[in-house]
């Protein structure tokens, strides 16, 4: 019996999944009141007012996506802040990396700003943008895109520095122009470096969208998360974090597989190929 | 009319951090290669074999002197010269066929892959024309630079030890290939190496480069045996032998000079 269920490569998801099952069981029977005499609190309402029921929960879940539907315009403008801040995040930083790690000059004046920037807590200018840009998702876009930006400048410009300078001299004795220099080999070199960071920037891309929401807005996911708050309804504040979560998953899981078609030049260790 | 002629060339590195930190690693440089001419320069290591050929490419301007492409004075990258370096130098972003057809490709030439997989299948790589770089051995890979190299038909090719990393027996395949495209289209080749039978074998003419710092020509050798070569056969014919003790003679001090030096550093 032990054998047929043992941890192994063939039944990972099998035990992922049970180990979320244990999870939810273990979270329902903790705070389910009644259920149990209450160890912690003083009396058995109080586990459930404090960490949610996992039932509640997913009824709420529920709720928002099928018998209400009412989620749908509030996560659509969640999802919508998070990819523009990433769309609009990312493409700054290639760009800059880019001109900076290609014109020193450029990069030695830029350098105490560009460290003064990041080292500064970005989330205090989440204010500053909704008074700049008002309620709506421009604030929160302009937020998610300084969180992304940095991530991926830094490693674009790491990127540029790192390319080969074998392969680099090879190119231009090829009769590569600048140009095609930066088309053909300083942007593929640094994509490599570019993706690792991606995974990265989604989540930051997320956390500025909800942070941002948070803050002041009237849609939202993280909109719904505060109003619940104030309502002391935990049962929905889990919901929302837990639809989040699900949906960050699920961005990240396309730029693993974006990353999983356009680096499939890239060794992976361990790779034996029959030839 | 001469391929390539570097007069007077001297190359004075100075430390990035430190100005009075001066290293010239080669002086006094006189190199002609003629049309058509196979030329190979040896020398101990870290004599400036591979600075003398980034300044006959153009990658590295000398601190004094100058360079001459068929009787013009060169600036900037030598657009008529191809380059096979020592390290790997593939685009490991770019399958086997796309690097071949890279330079073609920069140049906006419009048959750019038939001409790539042409070359693949010359030098023996028909089927492999999708691997990337990592799915290759290293003599493939070699192989593919020399096709990329190869493909742009230039008119004189610059090689930095390019075999150094093989095992004997591919180099003395891809030393054979070499030969064969080369006596086929006979164009000027500047040949760096470290090993002495490679230089006789190939060339037609020898350079002996001295210890650095400061190195400089110190014994030329004219190559007369036969042609065509096989790289293996030719090294128990007793001009060969000759030859090579001739060579080793003026060599042998400069190897020794120059690893006493690596010693004391």
């Amino acid at each position: 019996m032990w054998n047929f269920i043992k941890p192994r490569q063939s039944n990972l998801r099998a035990w992922q999944l049970g180990l979320l099952a244990a999870i939810f069981v273990f979270w329902h029977v903790a705070t389910k009141p009644g259920l149990i005499p209450p160890l912690v609190f003083e009396n058995d309402q109080q586990a459930a007012f404090f960490f949610g029921e996992p039932l509640k929960i997913f009824g709420r879940i529920w709720a928002w996506f099928v018998t209400n539907a009412d989620i749908y315009q509030h996560l659509w403008v969640t999802l919508l802040e998070t990819v523009l801040a990433f769309g609009i995040g990312t493409a700054l930083g290639l760009g800059c990396g880019l001109w900076l790690a290609l014109s020193p000059i450029a990069a030695a004046i830029a350098e105490p700003y560009i460290k003064a920037l990041n080292s500064m807590p970005r989330v205090i200018l989440a204010p500053i943008f909704a008074v700049w840009f008002g309620l709506g998702i421009a604030s929160k876009v302009a937020l998610g895109v300084t969180l992304v930006f940095f991530v991926v400048f830094f490693n674009v410009y790491q990127g540029v520095k790192e390319v080969s300078p074998v392969v680099l001299a090879n190119a231009r004795m090829l009769g590569a122009s600048q140009k095609q220099l930066l088309r053909h080999v300083y942007l593929p070199s640094a994509t490599s470096w570019v993706f690792s960071s991606l995974h990265t920037s989604v989540g930051l891309a997320f956390v500025g969208a909800v942070v941002g929401e948070y803050l002041g807005s009237s849609r939202g996911v993280g909109y719904l998360i505060l109003q619940a708050e104030g309502a002391f309804d935990i049962n929905t504040v889990m919901a929302g974090i837990l639809v989040l979560t699900v949906f960050a998953l699920l961005l990240d899981a396309a730029v693993g597989k974006l990353e999983k078609r356009l680096m499939k030049w890239q060794p992976k260790s361990g790779e034996t190929e029959k030839l | 009319m001469n391929a390539l002629e570097l007069e007077d060339i001297s190359c004075t590195f100075v430390s990035k951090g430190d100005a009075t930190q001066r290293y010239t690693a080669v002086r006094d440089i006189n190199l002609v290669v003629g049309a058509g001419e196979f030329v190979s320069v040896v020398g101990p290591t870290g004599c400036g074999k591979s600075t003398v050929l980034n300044v006959a490419a153009g990658l590295l301007a000398p601190s004094t002197g100058h360079v001459k492409v068929f009787g013009e004075a060169l600036t900037g990258i030598n657009t008529r010269a191809g380059y096979m370096f020592q390290a790997e130098s593939l685009m490991p972003w770019r399958t086997a066929v796309q690097n071949v057809m890279a330079g073609l490709e920069f140049r906006g030439a419009t048959d750019a892959a038939a001409q790539a997989q042409e070359w693949l299948k010359r030098v023996g790589l028909g089927g492999f024309g999708d691997r990337y770089p990592h799915q290759l051995s290293g003599g493939m890979r070699k192989r593919v630079s020399l096709a990329q190299t190869l493909v742009l038909d230039p008119d004189i090719i610059l090689m930095d030890e390019p075999f150094s990393a093989l095992d004997i027996q591919t180099r003395q395949l891809m030393e054979n290939e070499v030969l064969a495209l080369w006596g086929a289209k006979k164009k000027a080749v500047l040949f760096i190496t470290h090993d002495l039978d490679e230089a006789i074998a190939l060339s037609d003419r020898v350079l002996v480069m001295s210890a650095g710092p400061g190195s400089h020509p110190i014994g030329e050798f004219v190559i007369d045996l036969p042609r065509p070569r096989d790289v293996a056969e030719v090294k128990v014919v007793p001009r060969f032998v000759e030859l090579h003790a001739a060579i080793w003679a003026v060599l042998r001090e400069e190897v020794l000079k120059g690893y006493q030096q690596q010693l004391a550093a």
